[in-house]
């Protein structure tokens, strides 16, 4: 069905404008071209759509403009994050993190001094009994092959008799509900216990000493194995003992 | 304490949007008719795009944010001058008269210039819209029509009325646009 004058005399906006689908923009070429009223339209709207677009009459944003609106941004940026919303947020966020610090330091704090005294205990108790030691050697190569089968991993036992440390024996002893390998040195009088088990998590730090009934324990970590030293020896003398252990 | 001046959603809002403050500028002219007031304009709709970003989805920032620059407009002018939202306009009597031009005079850019932004300023403001967005900006009917909320055939229908005022306009300097 063609369309009429009229109906075309509307189109020739958006025929010029290429807005028009396939079909209807023939339609309306095919009326051009027989019409020359309509013909005046689109020549005179051409022409007006020429004239603006030569004069170039579109406005740039000035420079100032531009640093303007990127400091209000900015400044926008900036309350966003200070408005109340965000810092009750952040503030819970911050509490909740350090409640779980706090927390997790006691419960750490608390396994840890647990421990100590189940160490001291083990002391007292090889000391007090007469088995201080279920092999007696103070060879590394006698004390070593001893715990394999006894235990599921292979400590590292050395005689430090050269740095007057001798190595006495090794046992078995439970410690933290676990089996652990207990080695035996002695400075001078003192005997020293050494608990070495692998270590657990990744949260061990380095070489700590407390004090308790007179003695001293020292703990550590050293290629995934945890350590504990236990004497009445001081603590200077441990700590050399145990810079001697793993060296 | 808490930068966020270097914040990812302020970063993408000014990669993606910051890119057409020319094309918001240049609406928000022709639509307040003055430096001040389309700079106002420009700032207020930047920053309300800013605080609307996280619901734009990413298809066409350009006409996004224009859509936002037109309403911060309208809105103003409606502040400024209750009558601008008026479309009706006397096609026999057509307002002021612009700055006429020597019938024999050669034309340089900058006159003719003066004279189209001159002629285009004078149309009601739906038609300044309209003729920025398509003649300047070259947004298509669709386009336009999304950014100023109306439907296609009013966008269509403006364009027509908006040019043929501005053929008279111009006609009166301008000989050859007739």
């Amino acid at each position: 069905m063609s369309m009429n004058h009229e109906q075309i005399r509307e189109l020739i906006h958006p025929y010029v404008d290429g807005e028009l689908d396939l079909l209807t923009a023939r339609e309306t070429e095919q009326h051009l071209r027989n019409c020359s009223d309509c013909r005046g339209v689109e020549k005179a709207l051409r022409a007006l759509r020429e004239t603006v677009a030569n004069s170039q009459p579109g406005y740039r944003a000035p420079s100032h403009l531009h640093r303007n609106v990127r400091a209000a941004l900015r400044r926008e940026a900036k309350t966003e994050a200070f408005n109340p919303w965000f810092v009750f947020a952040t503030g819970a966020a911050c509490a909740l993190v350090i409640l779980g610090a706090v927390l997790f330091q006691t419960t750490r704090a608390s396994r840890n001094e647990t421990i100590v005294k189940e160490v001291i205990a083990n002391h007292v108790r090889s000391l007090l009994a007469t088995h201080l030691v279920d092999v007696s050697s103070s060879d590394q190569h006698t004390v070593k092959p001893w715990f394999d089968g006894k235990i599921d991993f292979a400590p590292d036992v050395r005689d430090l008799s050269k740095d007057g440390f001798p190595l006495v024996g090794g046992r078995l002893d439970y410690l933290d509900g676990k089996t652990v390998v207990a080695l035996v040195y002695q400075r001078n009088k003192h005997p020293i216990n050494v608990f070495v088990m692998p270590a657990t998590a990744n949260l061990d730090r380095s070489p700590s000493v407390v004090t308790r009934r007179g003695y001293n324990v020292l703990s550590w970590r050293h290629h995934d194995m945890k350590y504990w030293a236990v004497s009445d020896l001081n603590e200077a003398e441990l700590r050399r003992f145990a810079e001697f252990l793993v060296q | 304490m808490f930068r966020l001046t270097e914040s990812p959603r302020l970063s993408e809002f000014e990669r993606q949007v910051l890119p057409h403050l020319d094309a918001a500028y240049n609406l928000a002219r022709f639509l307040m008719r003055n430096d001040q007031d389309a700079e106002d304009v420009v700032q207020e709709a930047a920053l309300r795009a800013f605080r609307f970003f996280g619901s734009f989805r990413g298809e066409n920032s350009r006409a996004w944010f224009l859509s936002i620059v037109r309403n911060t407009s309208f809105t103003a002018l409606k502040r400024h001058r209750a009558d601008e939202d008026n479309v009706s306009f006397d096609e026999e009597l057509h307002g002021e008269k612009i700055s006429p031009m020597d019938a024999g005079a050669i034309l340089d850019r900058a006159q003719d210039q003066q004279t189209v932004r001159a002629a285009i300023e004078q149309l009601p403001a739906e038609f300044r819209e309209a003729i920025t967005l398509r003649e300047l900006e070259g947004f298509s009917y669709k386009e336009i029509a999304d950014i100023a909320g109306v439907p296609i055939g009013t966008i269509m229908s403006r364009l027509a009325r908006a040019r043929r005022q501005l053929q008279m306009l111009l006609s009166e300097t301008h000989p050859e646009a007739k």
